[in-house]
């Protein structure tokens, strides 16, 4: 599989998001510049975490409008593999691929620790090698991950089963005290309509080896690779 | 009972970064009318006191003192009488 990973002005996690795919994964990777074209080979495209622009405004608001989101916002309509970890679910959120926002997290602190997330769906190419209601441990550090959405819009994403991650204590249990930002029902991570594209504030990418004691990572990209052989690989997600 | 509204922005002359990349971001989005963009900063007060002229001077203290940087920044403030709950 080619993984692209996008860097803005004020990446900081794309050379972990590199070495994870090269290194670790063993799949074809490469940087793409912002202000490049999406190439066409590109089967996955990630979106790193930072603090892209400096947050000005709102974190990932001027950074949904550089020329390669236009071509990652077809991609992704097409069908293409998008995931957006942290600051890249903010810029999901802003480029309209996934509704809701992130807000300031509730106590005003920047948290930077491993939680636990209960995997809330299973059947989508980012979860089909966990199990449902599996527990994994990933690190989370930001500032802004308070997902928040409209009550409405809370429904339908729950009714459509776009909620795939779900902050959760030692017991497995959603409660407010394993909530890390305040985040609206203890979501850490979600889906579009079509489970193409994930948005998620926890690091998948920074929990792949032993040598850094978290390796749930994986299971994440793994699906992926597992979901791309089965459409058919190279056929599939053209844009 | 008072409402104090304080907008504060920066100095003419003092580099707006934040504004700069705004601005190149709607041109890129061809809002080319636009010439040029700064960002300030509106805080709202609740003031339990309604003697004006006091919190005029109690304000002004407080946008000097901490709400702004009188450095690099200039504030205007408005007091609004509103009424107790």
């Amino acid at each position: 599989m080619n993984f692209g990973i996008v860097v803005f002005p004020g990446s900081t996690c794309d050379r972990d998001a590199f070495h994870f795919i090269k290194d670790v994964l063993q799949e074809s990777v490469t940087y793409l510049w912002y202000k490049d074209s999406l190439p066409k080979e590109i089967d996955c495209v990630i979106l790193p975490g930072g603090f892209s622009y400096g947050d000005y405004l709102r974190p990932g608001a001027i950074s949904a409008h550089v020329p390669i989101m236009e071509d990652v916002i077809k991609f992704a309509n097409n069908g293409g593999y998008v995931i957006g970890i942290c600051n890249g679910f903010q810029i999901l959120v802003e480029s309209g691929l996934l509704p809701g926002t992130l807000i300031q997290n509730k106590q005003l602190k920047f948290v930077s620790k491993s939680v636990y997330l209960r995997v809330e769906t299973t059947d989508t190419p980012f979860t089909n090698q966990l199990n449902k209601k599996e527990s994994i441990c990933l690190p989370i550090a930001h500032g802004d991950g308070n997902y928040y959405i409209s009550q409405d819009e809370l429904k339908q994403l729950e009714s459509n089963n776009q909620i795939l991650f779900r902050y959760v204590d030692r017991n497995n249990e959603p409660t407010s005290n394993a909530n890390p930002n305040g985040s609206i029902q203890n979501i850490a991570g979600i889906s579009n309509l079509d489970k193409n594209v994930l948005g998620m504030m926890p690091h998948p990418e920074r929990a792949g080896e032993k040598i850094l004691g978290l390796e749930d990572g994986l299971k994440i990209f793994k699906s992926i690779l597992k979901h791309w052989n089965e459409q058919g690989g190279d056929k599939f997600g053209s844009y | 009972m008072f409402r104090a509204q304080i907008k504060v922005n920066l100095k003419t002359g003092v580099l707006d970064p934040q504004g700069e990349a705004i601005k190149d971001s709607l041109h890129s989005m061809n809002f080319n009318e636009v010439n040029d963009v700064k960002v300030g900063k509106l805080i709202t007060l609740s003031l339990e006191d309604n003697d004006r002229e006091q919190l005029e001077k109690r304000v002004e203290q407080m946008c000097e003192r901490l709400l702004t940087n009188p450095v690099i920044e200039n504030y205007q403030y408005e007091l609004v009488e509103v009424m107790s709950k």
